[in-house]
């Protein structure tokens, strides 16, 4: 296992050593090495040790600073390095990792010193060890919300890798369920998605909520009648998984506050917000002509917001011309790239930008790499898997009810699409995508019904109440 | 001289301020003054520490406060606190778990170099074992057992003994490592207790946490020592997969870990096993899942029903392909590990080629690895795709990696025989980028593609012969010039070519030399009329003004053979040679299987056996049991096949270096592979190049340069596997050497 953590700045200065086992010495076999913002977090070994949980125990560690001292870098470390030393001495035994809950650390490592009285620290120690070591390790005794609230966020990253012939070389989701629970006493929560969840490549699939039946029926209908495939899923720590492998429910006792609850991928039957069309034009050796026509897919009452499109130009470009149908296009020179702005793309709309760049003449022609085009948005209500959040049921002994709010929203994760390889000639990408007819136009209906007047709201638009 | 001294400056509250409000140019300047100034704080931290504070500091605030700025000395700055070290014991003492935890910290620090002052805190130490307050005992039995001094290693045993039975899980479980970490520091002391035994019996806690703790305790010590054997049986496997839920993500690992110490006695019990932790492949914690996918591929190896395997395979692909959206560290890490299961169950990622493409910003380390997956999984089925996105790759800015796709392409057309034409086409066209790194790389592997395919597409020379004059590499020269030798009878000027080679070879390498020597010789053999004045230039150079003993002992060779027998020459330069393979770099059967056992360690990474990387690594190896499915593990496989080939060579005389190969293939699977296994190898080793010789004996003298040249491409096709790796070169030319025979 680990022999010992190491933190030090970017000038390569120590910050923090703590050695846990005798075989730490400056030389080791092995260094594993993290960057947290201005730090490097180093773990080294001197076995061969599990890499990948020690890697995932310096991500860890790295969150645990942040939610501790708001950021984890060269001065939250200078200024807590007492601090730290006393979290590493907990969450590090013998250079094992043990409990790295927040919750439960911070039950008994505190910033501030508290005072108590000598009973009171003793009662409260070991209920702190039970949490310590018990199955619920991730949340306390005893919370108290004067009212009860959930707040479900659904956030998906859509990766497209387009050729420059216009064929999809990749298309896929990386999803993830983000969780605020403000919950009373010790909830037992059950979601619920689509009716159908189908997980997995073929066959081993199970049902959620009855729809039995219509196995391998086509795409576009199984997406009408709102299912999902998932590829994969990951599951909090939290999350009962043996239920999950069983009939697909999911059942947990959450953490206090806001946590992931699952993150998943899909790579069936993904819907793309954004058609482009992009052709280059390399006219000799001292113009090329970019056009480019992007189509939002999705349905005409949703929008997406902070559209960036960046085109690359050549190394030598001199000078852009470009014309935009919408939004603001600039020339970065320092990124050699042409960066069309749209505040706001709604749906079923076309926007195109034509540009040209006029190169400067270089003693030796070199080839042009292409890098690809590349998209960033976020599209509120909207999910590429076609992902749902069918309920979320809160069972507590006080029986209280409680409030439970999702939101929907899609992003760019890797969205490229490519510009084609060879010198000279013309090039054409364009991309055609089938767009099935939409279940998440119910979702923007359904938007009518927020709530007017809770306290949090302000804070999350574009919710929904469930 | 003004002396900055930052420590006075921090507030416990402001210190984040202060520390930066400091300009880095303030430092003393004199080492005296760096002495003096050390002394000076210290004197003064002590009094600081040693002040009561008033009646009004309750809660020691101004102890806590000198104690923060000695431990930030101690790490931050390279001020020697040592001197503290009496004042810190007598800190100790005070109820307060916030200053004990400081004073425990210095102790572990500094109790190596001041071993007689580490011994006057031993009793507050000891003290605090028995104190009301669980955090208390735990934290008080982890700092006793960091300390490696022998008397607090000797005291700690017997209360240790005690606290393995504290009512509080979260004393049990610290005491659980402790006995870990005693054996560290005293492994007799530890042997000659019954702690071990103690230990063993905390698998039956009722708490989870401590069970997994007694585990990763019991692990640790079984690595590191040859005495003590780590037998899970059934029931007590079947019991700690029971509760994993209730574990926390480390807690699951450590279990799962030790799941690889189950040997499973019966093939339906390791089945069930299976399917019991399958749940685990949706943690979100990938060490969770690796591990597990580690626990998963060892059961396979007791399974006799393949639709299981088959069903438990399919289980894998998706959850290996989602590591691939995690950081870069555990993409590359899965990468690896990918490599490593595509080679033992080819089954799993099978239809995954595509989340293997490279993004436009993934790490080159990710790039390449994805690479070479792709080369791993492209099939005549996939190869149109796949030559789409390596030509794309080929057009990147980062020339290594681009020079790792074009070499890939190359590769493909010798490994995928029907795809060769549609390669060919994708390097011509690479080729006429003009590209001089690209045009260098293809041209290096279309030299290797003549070889596989000797006599067709040769009408692809003339492309090469266009661009001669952009080749400056050495390896791409020296593979240009063995085309022009090769098929000087069809190159039209063939001798102009190697004329205006020659002009340059004084200022050539060795490996040019070489090239051009054979390829004069091979000029002459087929065109003797354009290659007569060539000939006897270039074998004086080679003979005479060469320092070089390779070089000069070749111009000899080729000098005598053509004096002495010219048509004996041209059978042996110009005579047929054994067509080559470009099956991946795979892993040699042995290593293969023990690599499985470790997947997601750090040896995966390296790919290499866990002994060349960790001399002192426990080795571990497959349990032989009823249950094991020894017919369908690859070691046993290739032991069957060296045996038949032994047994068809010896009945034609074969080289007895096949017998030692297939003896140390034998070697592994059974009791063979210890700590001499390595010497067994370095035999293997010397043997088979004893074995390479023999067979470019045979194939003549000509073939030399060009086997030396293949056994350094096929390394390089490996991306990062065989780079620096000094063991596992004559592995290749072992199977290159096998290859060769297997073809005769």
């Amino acid at each position: 296992m680990l022999s010992g953590i190491l933190l030090f700045n970017q000038k390569g200065e120590l910050l923090i050593l703590r050695a846990f086992r005798q075989d730490m010495r400056p030389r080791l076999a092995d260094v594993f090495r993290i960057q947290s913002d201005n730090i490097y977090v180093v773990g080294v070994s001197k076995g061969n040790v599990n890499s990948a949980l020690v890697f995932e125990f310096l991500y860890k560690l790295v969150s645990l600073g942040k939610s501790y001292f708001g950021r984890f870098d060269e001065e939250a470390v200078k200024s807590n390095f007492v601090m730290v030393y006393e979290l590493l001495d907990e969450v590090l035994d013998f250079g094992y990792p043990q409990n790295t809950e927040t919750e439960t650390l911070k039950m008994y490592i505190t910033t501030e010193g508290a005072v108590k009285s000598e009973q009171r620290a003793l009662e409260d120690s070991s209920k702190i060890t039970m949490q310590a070591t018990g199955a619920l390790s991730w949340r306390r005794d005893n919370i108290k919300y004067r009212k009860n609230e959930a707040f479900v966020d659904v956030i998906e990253d859509v990766n497209l890798l387009v050729s420059a012939t216009g064929t999809v070389l990749r298309a896929d989701v990386n999803g993830s369920i983000e969780m605020r629970a403000y919950l009373t006493g010790t909830p037992e929560c059950k979601f619920g998605l689509n009716d159908r969840l189908t997980l997995g490549e073929n066959g081993a699939d199970t049902s959620l909520g009855g729809a039995v039946g219509n196995i391998g029926g086509n795409k576009a209908s199984k997406a009408a009648a709102g299912s999902v495939t998932l590829e994969d899923v990951s599951l909090h720590q939290c999350v009962k998984l043996s239920n999950f492998t069983n009939d697909r429910t999911i059942s947990f006792i959450p953490p206090d506050g806001s946590f992931q609850l699952m993150t998943y991928r899909a790579t069936e039957n993904v819907n793309l917000p954004f058609k482009v069309q992009a052709i280059v034009n390399e006219v000799g050796k001292s113009k090329v002509d970019f056009s480019i026509a992007i189509r939002a897919n999705y349905g005409s009452k949703l929008f997406a917001t902070n559209v960036v499109v960046k085109i690359p130009t050549p190394l030598n470009t001199a000078n852009t011309t470009h014309r935009t149908s919408q939004g603001k296009a600039k020339y970065e020179p320092s990124e050699n790239a042409i960066v069309w702005k749209i505040a706001r793309f709604t749906g079923q709309s076309e926007f195109v930008l034509s540009a040209e760049a006029e190169l400067s003449a270089m003693t030796q022609h070199k080839a042009w790499s292409r890098p690809p085009l590349s998209m960033q948005f976020s599209l509120l209500m909207f999910t590429s898997s076609g992902l749902l959040v069918r309920y979320l049921k809160v069972f507590e002994k006080s029986n209280y009810s409680s409030v439970k709010w999702v939101r929907y929203m899609t992003r760019a994760g890797s969205y490229e699409i490519r510009l084609g390889g060879d010198t000279g000639g013309k090039m054409c990408s364009t991309v055609t995508f089938v767009t099935p007819t939409d279940p998440r136009q119910i979702i923007a209906v359904s938007l009518d019904s927020l709530r007017k007047g809770s306290q949090r709201e302000d804070t999350f638009p574009g919710r929904h109440h469930l | 001289m003004p002396i900055p001294m930052p420590m006075h400056v921090i507030s416990p509250y402001g210190g984040a301020a202060a520390w930066n409000a400091l300009p880095p140019q303030y430092r003393p300047l004199t080492q005296n003054a760096v002495l003096t100034a050390a002394q000076g704080k210290v004197a003064e931290l002590r009094l600081e520490l040693n002040s009561s504070g008033g009646k009004k500091d309750k809660n020691f605030s101004s102890k806590k406060i000198a104690l923060k700025k000695i431990v930030a000395n101690m790490t931050m700055s390279n001020n020697d606190m040592v001197a503290l070290f009496p004042d810190i014991v007598g800190v100790m003492g005070t109820q307060s778990l916030e200053i004990k935890k400081m004073c425990f910290l210095y102790l572990v620090n500094y109790a190596r170099t001041k071993p007689e002052i580490a011994l006057k805190a031993l009793p507050i130490l000891l003290n605090d074992l028995e104190d009301s307050n669980p955090l208390m005992r735990a934290l008080a039995l982890r700092t006793l057992s960091y300390v490696h001094v022998k008397q607090y290693v000797e005291n700690t045993v017997q209360p240790l003994k005690g606290l393995l039975k504290d009512s509080d899980p979260y004393v049990r479980k610290t005491a659980a490592f402790c006995v870990a970490k005693l054996y560290d520091h005293d492994r007799h002391l530890v042997e000659g207790s019954d702690l071990i035994d103690r230990l063993n019996m905390m698998l039956r806690d009722e708490n989870p946490t401590v069970v997994s703790s007694a585990l990763a305790s019991l692990m640790d010590i079984w690595e590191r020592s040859e005495s003590i054997k780590l037998t899970i049986d059934y029931a007590n496997a079947s019991k700690i997969v029971q509760i994993l839920p209730d574990c926390s993500e480390w807690g699951q690992t450590y279990i799962l870990e030790a799941l690889t110490s189950y040997v499973p006695q019966d093939t339906s019990e390791a089945a069930l096993l299976a399917d019991r932790i399958t749940p685990r492949l949706s943690h979100t914690n990938s060490a969770v899942v690796l591990t597990c996918i580690r626990v998963i591929l060892y059961l396979m190896n007791y399974i006799d029903s393949e639709k299981t395997i088959a069903l438990l395979c399919t289980k894998l692909s998706p959850p290996l392909v989602t590591l691939l959206s995690k950081g870069p560290e555990i993409q590359y890490l899965a990468l690896r590990n990918a490599l490593l299961i595509l080679q033992r169950r080819p089954e799993v990622l099978r239809n995954d080629i595509r989340v293997f493409f490279c993004k436009y910003n993934d790490p080159i380390y990710v790039k390449v690895t994805k690479l070479e997956l792709i080369f791993m999984l492209a099939s005549e089925k996939n190869i149109r795709e796949v030559l789409t996105e390596l030509r794309e790759y080929a057009t990147e800015i980062d020339v290594h990696f681009v020079r790792k796709s074009v070499r890939a392409i190359g590769k493909l057309a010798i490994k995928i025989e029907p795809a060769a034409k549609l390669c060919i086409a994708s390097l011509l066209e690479l080729v006429a980028t003009k590209v001089s790194y690209i045009v260098q790389e293809a041209t290096v592997v279309i030299k290797n593609i003549f070889r596989k395919y000797p006599n067709q597409y040769e009408s692809i020379i003339s492309t090469l012969c266009e661009n001669l004059d952009s080749l400056d590499e050495p390896e791409a020269k020296a593979a240009m010039i063995w085309v022009i030798g090769q098929y000087a009878d069809r190159i039209e000027n063939s001798e102009v070519l190697l004329e205006d080679f020659l002009d340059g070879w004084a200022d050539e390498t060795h490996d040019v030399q070489l090239a051009l020597l054979t390829a004069t010789v091979k000029l002459f053999i087929q065109r003797p009329s354009k290659g007569q004045d060539l000939v006897p230039k270039v074998l004086k150079w080679a003979t005479e003004d060469t320092d070089n003993p390779d070089l000069r002992d070749r111009g000899y060779m080729y000098w005598r053979l053509l004096s002495s027998n010219p048509a004996a020459a041209k059978s042996i330069v110009m005579g047929e040679k054994p067509a080559i393979t470009a099956e991946s770099e795979k892993l040699d059967p042995a290593t293969l299987e023990e690599m499985c056992l470790v997947v997601g360690t750090l040896a995966t990474v390296y790919l290499k056996p866990v002994h060349t990387v960790f001399r002192s690594a426990r080795p571990r190896r497959l349990q032989d049991s009823p249950a094991l499915q020894k017919e369908r593990l690859p070691s046993w496989q290739a032991a069957q096949k060296a045996k038949l080939l032994t047994e068809r060579q010896l009945a034609g005389g074969a080289p007895p270096a096949l017998q030692s190969q297939q003896y140390a293939a034998n070697g592994n699977g059974s009791a063979g592979r210890n700590a001499d296994a390595l010497e067994e190898a370095d035999a293997l080793f010397a043997s088979m190049g004893g074995q390479n010789m023999m067979s470019s004996m045979n194939d003549g003298f000509a073939s030399s340069p060009t086997h030396a040249v293949h056994g350094e491409q096929s390394q390089m096709y490996i991306v990062n596997q065989g780079q620096g790796l000094g063991t596992m070169r004559p592995m290749t030319h072992a199977e290159d050497g096998e290859g060769d025979l297997l073809s005769f």
